[in-house]
């Protein structure tokens, strides 16, 4: 046996047994400090026989890696059994409450009307503004309202000075004629906005909001009406059937003018869109008059198209079940709370509008 | 408009249900509101007779009635009415029955301890009438009917229509039964009125003043002498009620079934009340008539009265004077059948604040040549029941009527309707619908009934013929998923992106009303110009809001009531500069009340406060794209922030336009207002204000550059006057170099011992670090140098050793 062999075999039996940091420190010393025993066989590399000294060499690097691998893995364990022992006791209690995180929330009216943006989008409309205050002009004579025409009786209307000439706005129309008399035809718009009555009660408020929407262009028909109210009420309400009926009404902006009504049914307290056979209004619409389009500037003969008015709030609460019209501008915290989205879940198309 | 079925059928030929009825009106616009079942259930409401009266032993309002309601049966029923006394005919509702109005079934209860079978009914618990005030007073001949029902027997329901204003012809039955003739619902019946062929003179003379704004251009009338004004017969009366009318004297009765049936307001004068003759005319200053209503009305000038040597009789078309009312005793009947100008009825009643069933036609436009049908019909009718004779027919006229003639191309039809339908369809709706036809090789030339003052224009007769051919025939005209510009501006996008971004930042977005309580508005107008509502829906609502907070700080107050400590509410709005178009401007505004982490086991509580808002302010900027290196912050705040806990802010030192303010508010409105909470910290960011950024955020992205160099920190401590802004010390030392100053941080500020008074230490930390190089010592320490040397030069400050 030589000399190697005994090295290996007595220094494997001691680190085999249960030894502290020190002792494998010691042991670590023994082997491969300066006068350690495998050192000092380093050392005789030079002595012995050329014939010998490959062999010897390639075996003494052997022990070596095998003793030095043994060592360093108990160390490792050692420390990682002392790092446990400590972590032990740092153990805490999880299930005490996580640091606060408080994030806000978007109002329905404001979620609904960027989900009507969204859809509105895809087809190709782009949104237009207009002020909360109008002149009288913009917001009935305009439209085909002239004065003492009874329709103004159907908008009980909020004025700012005795003379009447200066009002809030009652609908979002008059966004209709600021964009044309700005801009030159065609026209392909949506306008979301505030509007004011002086109407309160349980379902009406004395504010609310609504989207109008207008597209004038050459051979634009009843058809063209038809089919993007028919997609823009899919969309909204993300079915993929929609029952819907037109029936001739009346706006003075507008002929021939139409209101349009989505069946529904209730189900356990719960109203579905789109099947039953109840019918529920929920927007007017028309061609636009021919003696608007002459009062801002648009010749009626080339140009023709159609326009559009929703009620926002109603479609939120039809769309997320709630109730009471009031009490979107209550401001109740808990209301916000419960009906308020959260600002990340932006609507768009790919995504899908809600989740 | 309140029709029935069987009302309709006097003028309609057809064999279709009621059922498909209500789909039909629907279809072709006249929209059904409600169908009642008031006259299908309405065996039970009995005419009854009080026979009896007695105080209620528990309660002074109340009496305790004794009723026969027929064949001897006498019910004990608690009534409230004060006008319940004994011998009364009235209308008597048993348990079970379902009163119109409130849609309740009665029972048999014990109203304070006395037992009451039924109940006795108000005009307006039947629909009849708004009239609450009492129970029905039914005249002397319902004697007879006691025990009888009220409503007539009848198996039509009262439909209930919701007429369009443009649509005057269908608030008489027959221009219903019209449109649902050409829709192909029956048959118009013929009914041609006779013409009165009578020798007898009519010996009042009728006048219409020829002046500036008349409102009356024709004025029919004739005379029905030695009348006897009675009850009318149960046809009659089943009639009115059957549509919720109440049946009140033949004369009155006729006038009220003419005006239903073929929409002609007509109406009737005791002849012998009128002195020297009619005229029409134009009101003066102060004049006075007691009206039917029973109240006085003082005119303003240029209102069209009816009058006589006396004075005014009536408003012409919109009511009548109780001085020449026809009563059950009148002999000789006036009959008026005249035209008004809608204009100047719908400004009378307005100023007057008068609405009545004549106004509601005569301003949306009667048919002027209805004159002299409404005569002849009502006429012979009253002389079939009051007997009489009927006069001549004299009808003064200051203005012929003219035919409106229309050249209509069919072709426009498919152009505006997308869809085809023939020329003989056309023909024929058209036809139907009372049009005169002329055809031309391209055109047809139409003349417009006289009924129909709503059409004036090609377009017009699109709407009839969709309208008649049936909306559910236009086609979906898939749309194309194509933009050509895009969806929103550079400004709605920052509006959109504001609007989450605030609420990423903790707040729920509230939306108030425009409008303001005045009170409340008043804290935070600072100096802006109040705007007052004309006609504001309360007094509490009376303002334009000159901004956000008086709202939402009236609602954080509400939600602090409610229970709530710790709060933030936002919204993004107009606040409204001035009573112009224009005059307003978008704001976003936030309000914090309470404490952060309130309770916490892990978190140290601390009131919410200035440099939390301060950086929900700047977060929402920078997110929004501005460069915050560049803002100016300085403590210049309107009067409702704390005057030296709130600042404005500036996107950059030119300080052009104020881009937010920030800050407590201020303690004298919480006191007024009387909120509770520990604080009350707000912010205003003014959209209108932010310039956009210049580069687009991909314009940023473009350029990425950054060093691999090692950065140095190096802390100073300065000493400067109390009043030196940090702000002012950051600024000095980013501005030595931008490529070495990579960052400066405050990390500390202390005042007290050691310092002397009226100074402050402000600690600072600056982290360099070059494009070029590992900076070394030699390079720091004349870095170092530059930076003491600037802040103290442009400061005031002193290094602190």
């Amino acid at each position: 046996m030589s000399d190697l062999k005994k090295i290996k075999d007595e220094f494997l039996s001691k680190l085999r047994e249960k030894l502290d940091i020190s002792e494998i420190n010691q042991i670590k010393s023994d082997l491969f400090g300066k006068s350690g025993l495998i050192s000092i066989e380093f050392k005789k590399i030079g002595t012995i026989a050329e014939s010998e000294r490959k062999k010897f060499a390639s075996d003494l690097n052997i022990i070596k890696d095998e003793l030095q691998d043994l060592i360093n893995s108990k160390m490792k364990d050692i420390e990682s059994a002392e790092i446990n022992k400590k972590l032990e006791k740092e153990k805490i209690d999880i299930t005490l409450p996580e640091r606060s995180f408080v994030r806000g929330k978007i109002h329905p009216v404001s979620q609904t009307i960027d989900e009507i943006s969204s859809i509105f989008s895809e087809i190709g409309f782009s949104v237009e503004e207009g002020p909360d205050v109008e002149n009288e002009y913009n917001n009935f004579t305009a439209l085909n309202t002239p004065e003492n025409h009874p329709a103004r009786d159907m908008h009980d209307t909020f004025y700012l000075d005795e003379k009447k000439q200066k009002l809030l706005r009652t609908h979002t129309s008059p966004v209709q004629i600021r964009t044309m008399l700005k801009d030159k035809p065609p026209f392909k718009i949506i306008a979301p906005g505030r509007t004011y009555r002086s109407d309160s009660d349980q379902t009406h408020s004395p504010m609310f909001h609504q989207v109008e929407g207008l597209h004038i262009d050459k051979n634009i028909n009843m058809g063209h009406l038809k089919g993007c109210l028919n997609y823009f009420i899919k969309e909204f309400f993300e079915v993929d059937k929609i029952k819907m009926r037109f029936r001739p009404s009346h706006f003075p902006f507008t002929e021939p003018s139409a209101e349009v009504d989505i069946g529904y049914e209730m189900k356990d307290g719960k109203i579905i869109i789109g099947e039953g056979n109840q019918w529920l209004e929920i927007l007017g619409c028309g061609m636009v008059h021919p003696n608007v389009l002459k009062n801002v500037k648009v010749d009626p003969i080339k140009f023709q198209g159609y326009a559009f008015g929703i009620g926002i709030d109603r479609l939120a609460m039809l769309k997320y079940g709630i109730n009471d019209l009031r009490a979107f501008f209550d401001c109740d915290y808990r209301w916000l709370n419960h009906f308020g989205f959260d600002p990340l879940d932006v609507p768009t198309n790919y995504r899908g509008l809600s989740r | 408009m309140k029709i029935t079925f069987d009302w309709l059928k006097d003028h309609l030929k057809t064999n279709l249900k009621e059922k498909n009825l209500l789909d039909q009106l629907t279809n072709i616009g006249l929209e059904v509101e409600s169908v009642d079942s008031l006259s299908a259930d309405n065996g039970l409401f009995k005419v009854a007779e009080i026979i009896k009266t007695e105080k209620h032993p528990n309660a002074d309002r109340l009496k305790v009635c004794e009723v026969n309601i027929g064949e001897n049966e006498i019910k004990k029923v608690v009534c409230g009415a004060k006008n319940a006394k004994e011998g009364l005919l009235t209308i008597y509702a048993p348990p079970g029955a379902t009163i119109p109005k409130t849609k309740m079934k009665l029972v048999i209860a014990k109203i304070r301890g006395v037992t009451s079978y039924g109940m006795l009914c108000s005009e307006s618990e039947l629909n009849l009438s708004e009239e609450s005030e009492g129970i029905i007073e039914l005249p002397k001949g319902y004697k007879k009917n006691i025990g009888k029902s009220y409503f007539s027997q009848s198996k039509s329901h009262l439909i209930d229509l919701s007429i369009t204003p443009n649509r005057p012809d269908c608030l008489g039955i027959r221009g219903i039964a019209r449109d649902l003739a050409a829709s192909g619902f029956g048959r118009l019946v013929d009914l041609k009125e006779k013409k009165i062929n009578s020798k007898n003179k009519h010996t009042l003379k009728v006048k219409i003043k020829k002046e500036k704004n008349q409102g009356c251009t024709a004025f029919g009338s004739c005379l029905i002498t030695n009348v006897k004004n009675s009850e009318s017969p149960k046809w009659l009366k089943d009639k009115l009620i059957s549509v919720g009318q109440k049946p009140i004297s033949a004369i009155v009765d006729v006038t009220n079934y003419v005006m239903l049936d073929m929409n002609r307001p007509l109406h009737a004068y005791d002849a012998d009340k009128i002195n020297d003759g009619i005229i029409i005319r134009n009101s003066k200053l102060g004049e006075e008539f007691k009206a039917l209503d029973n109240k006085n009305y003082k005119l303003e000038s240029g209102m069209c009265v009816i009058s006589d040597s006396k004075g005014v009789l009536g408003l012409g078309g919109i009511i009548g004077g109780t001085r020449s009312g026809t009563e059950f005793h009148t002999n000789n009947v006036l009959l008026e059948s005249a035209y008004f100008e809608p204009g100047s009825i719908r400004n009378t009643a307005k100023k007057l604040n008068l609405d009545t069933d004549a106004k509601f036609r005569f301003e949306r436009g009667i048919d002027p040549l209805s004159i002299e049908d409404g005569l002849n019909k009502a006429a012979r009718l009253i002389k079939e029941i009051c007997g009489g004779e009927i006069s001549k027919v004299d009808i003064q006229k200051i203005e012929p009527y003219k035919i409106k003639k229309i050249i209509f191309k069919p072709n426009i039809f498919e152009k505006i309707s997308g869809f085809k339908i023939s020329l003989k369809e056309m023909i024929e709706i058209l036809e139907n619908l009372g049009f005169g036809i002329k055809k031309d090789k391209k055109f047809l030339k139409l003349s417009v009934p006289s009924w129909r003052p709503d059409i004036s224009q090609e377009v017009d007769i699109v709407e009839e013929l969709v309208r008649i051919s049936g909306y559910e025939k236009i086609k979906y005209i898939e749309p194309i998923k194509q933009r050509k510009k895009s969806t929103l501006n550079k400004y709605q996008k920052l509006f959109h992106f504001l609007q989450r971004s605030v609420a990423s930042k903790g707040y729920l977005e509230a939306i108030t009303w425009s409008f303001s309580d005045q009170r409340y508005n008043d804290y935070f107008r600072d100096a802006k110009k109040e705007i007052k509502i004309i006609n504001p829906i309360s007094s509490e609502l009376g303002v334009l809001r000159n901004s956000i907070f008086s709202n939402l700080i009236m609602y954080t107050n509400k939600n602090l009531d409610r229970g709530f400590k710790d709060l933030s509410i936002f919204e993004i709005g107009p606040i409204f500069n001035g009573s112009n178009p224009g005059e307003q401007n978008t704001v976003v505004c936030g309000l914090s009340a309470g404490k952060k982490s309130r309770l916490s086991w892990i978190e140290k509580e601390r009131n919410v406060d200035v440099f939390d808002v301060k950086r929900d302010v700047i977060q929402t900027l920078v997110e929004a794209g501005y460069d915050s290196q560049k803002f100016f912050i300085d403590s210049k705040t309107p009067n409702y922030y704390h005057p030296g806990k709130s600042g404005r802010l500036f996107l950059n030192n030119e300080k052009n336009q104020i881009a937010a303010y920030f800050g407590e508010i201020h303690p004298n409105i919480l006191k007024q207002i009387d909120i509770k909470t520990e604080s009350l910290v707000g912010f205003e960011i003014f959209m209108d204000n932010l310039k956009l950024p210049e580069k687009t955020l991909n314009d940023l992205k473009v350029k990425f550059s950054f060093s691999d160099y090692q950065k140095s920190e190096r802390d100073f401590a300065f000493i400067v006057n109390k009043d030196v802004n940090a702000q002012d010390l950051i600024n000095s030392i980013s501005s030595i170099d931008e490529s070495l100053v990579k960052d400066v941080k405050v990390f500390d500020v202390y005042q007290g011992d050691n310092i002397p008074e009226n100074q402050k230490s402000i600690a600072i930390s600056v982290t360099i670090q070059s494009f070029e190089k590992t900076l070394n010592e030699t390079d720091l320490e004349q870095i170092n140098n530059l930076i003491i040397k600037t802040v103290e030069n442009k400061t005031g400050a002193k290094i602190r050793s």
